[in-house]
């Protein structure tokens, strides 16, 4: 997996989470709490979507990794090609 | 202490100050109706409805149950909730939501300059939580029920105020908002809180009344089956038919009211519409069995609340049954409104549930809802799917399958009868100035 399929897997997961939110224009760099009306448990959907989703874990003291998409495909992609 | 017919109804104690003080202080009046029931979305759709005899029952499958009879809403939930609001909250809370805003545009107030402080949410539910924990299980049975996979919404979902809490969060009303669990009586005692709250000054409008979204939980559904009393049918739109000698059970249904409700004066005041008064109610407990009605405590019940109104029994032209369909149900309500009513040859007896099940906690405030524009037309609708009346449940004057004109209606009685022994008669009448 690349760090570009990272983000739109991450995307994907978004989407569901907040069906009303625009993510055409979605700055890869920007914490995603600033550009989009994402709350705590927000965040803990995207945790639970990639255990349910993928087999991921992300503990508890790194929910931090997941701000914007690049620190999501940053600490994300390695996971994701360590279970293939 | 009042005498109707040769019974005699009182209060057995003083009744507080305050109660005396505050009955004295306001009358309540309904000025908005915001609704959702399995055969209309608003009053009039809905009203139209039960005059032209159109029932609102289908067949759906049920996780666990297969194929069922159910009354099914279909509401625009996203009229007045985002999609993530309809993601992260409940169907109770969902159409907690869409009725609340839709009695405060009914009502016509001016909701941007109100003081959302002084507006109280009172929701009465016949259960909350079920559907949520069983769609919880079944999820982490997916995942060999490693609980690690039970949602953290569960909570805030499951919490007895939820569906009120939801109503505040989206309408920002930081009065206080909560649900009355009052099993299938609740939907009157939303009304009867708010009644209250309204008369100790507590709130300045409230948006009161029922909901249910038990059609989404198996349990009720089994729970119904194990007791002798869910309803089969054929006909889905045949299958709730309260009075019939073939009656077999309960329709289980999803639903909604909530009305607004302001004291007189206020009313008043900003020139409201006035829909009708809530001129008597009484609640009460039977104290003699977990899922048997008594009739005895039925007919105290219904006594009280004319007492309370300072009514005869033949002040009411119209009583709205509680009867669900069961074999003993209807029989032991139909002994109590036959004490009640004898020899009140100009009330005249119905039954909304034939239409649309038994919507639980909206079911008293549904089933009123259906009635209040009797006030305007003067029309009682029928009980409907009544091919074969049971004797035992031959009341006179009971409106069979077709709706009925009578001369003018002034006061409707709704009987919302519960488990575990809950009572609740509700009198509104015509508003006089």
């Amino acid at each position: 997996m690349t760090k570009d399929e990272c983000k739109k897997l991450v995307l994907d997961i978004i989407a569901d989470i907040a069906p009303d939110e625009d993510l055409s224009n979605v700055k890869s760099d920007v914490k995603l709490r600033d550009q989009l009306e994402l709350d705590s448990m927000d965040f803990l959907d995207i945790v639970m979507e990639l255990r349910k989703q993928h087999s991921i874990e992300v503990p508890e003291d790194q929910y931090e990794q997941l701000a914007s998409l690049d620190s999501c495909a940053e600490y994300l992609t390695p996971k994701f090609n360590a279970l293939v | 202490m009042a005498r109707q017919k040769g019974i005699s109804f009182e209060f057995d104690g003083e009744l507080p100050g305050i109660y005396i003080f505050a009955m004295a202080l306001s009358r309540i009046v309904i000025t908005g109706v915001g609704l959702t029931a399995p055969n209309g979305n608003d009053i009039g759709e809905y009203r139209a409805n039960l005059l032209a005899g159109k029932a609102g029952i289908q067949f759906m499958d049920l996780r666990y149950m297969g194929t069922v009879p159910a009354g099914i809403c279909n509401y625009d939930a996203l009229r007045y909730q985002k999609k993530k609001e309809v993601r992260i909250g409940t169907r109770a809370g969902s159409i907690s939501v869409y009725c609340a805003n839709e009695a405060v545009k009914h009502c016509g107030i001016d909701w941007e300059t109100m003081d959302k402080s002084r507006v109280g949410v009172y929701v009465g539910t016949t259960e909350h939580g079920n559907v949520e924990t069983e769609n919880e299980i079944f999820n982490i049975s997916k995942f060999d029920y490693d609980t690690k996979f039970w949602s953290h919404h569960h909570n805030p979902r499951t919490v007895a105020n939820n569906p009120a809490g939801e109503v505040s969060l989206n309408m920002k009303i930081t009065g206080p908002a909560y649900t009355m669990g009052a099993a299938c009586a609740a939907g009157n005692i939303g009304v009867i809180q708010a009644t209250q709250m309204l008369r100790l000054g507590e709130v300045d409008l409230a948006l009161a009344g029922g909901v249910s979204e038990s059609i989404h939980t198996f349990g009720i559904f089994a729970g119904f089956k194990s007791q002798g009393a869910l309803a089969t049918h054929e006909d889905p739109m045949k299958a709730s038919r309260p009075f019939d000698v073939d009656r077999n059970g309960i329709v289980v249904s999803e639903g909604g009211c909530l009305y607004a409700l302001e004291r007189l004066e206020d009313a008043v005041a900003r020139g409201a519409r006035i829909y009708g008064e809530i001129a008597g109610y009484h609640i009460n407990s039977d104290a003699s069995d977990y899922v048997l009605p008594n009739p005895t405590r039925q007919t105290e019940c219904m006594g009280k609340a004319l007492e309370r109104a300072g009514m005869a029994a033949s002040d009411i032209q119209i009583v709205n049954t509680h009867a669900t369909a069961t074999p003993q149900g209807d029989i032991q309500e139909c002994i109590a409104i036959a004490k009640v009513f004898e020899n009140c040859p100009n009330t005249y007896i119905n039954n909304t549930k034939s239409f649309i099940g038994h919507s639980m906690g909206a079911a008293g405030a549904l089933e009123l809802a259906g009635n209040l524009p009797s006030f305007d037309d003067g029309m009682v609708h029928a009980t409907i799917n009544l091919d074969n009346l049971d004797p035992d449940c031959a009341l006179p004057n009971l409106v069979v399958n077709e709706p009925l004109a009578i001369k003018q209606v002034d006061a409707v009685l709704n009987n919302s009868f519960g488990m575990l022994g809950i009572n609740s008669a509700l009198i509104v009448k015509r508003y006089d100035a």
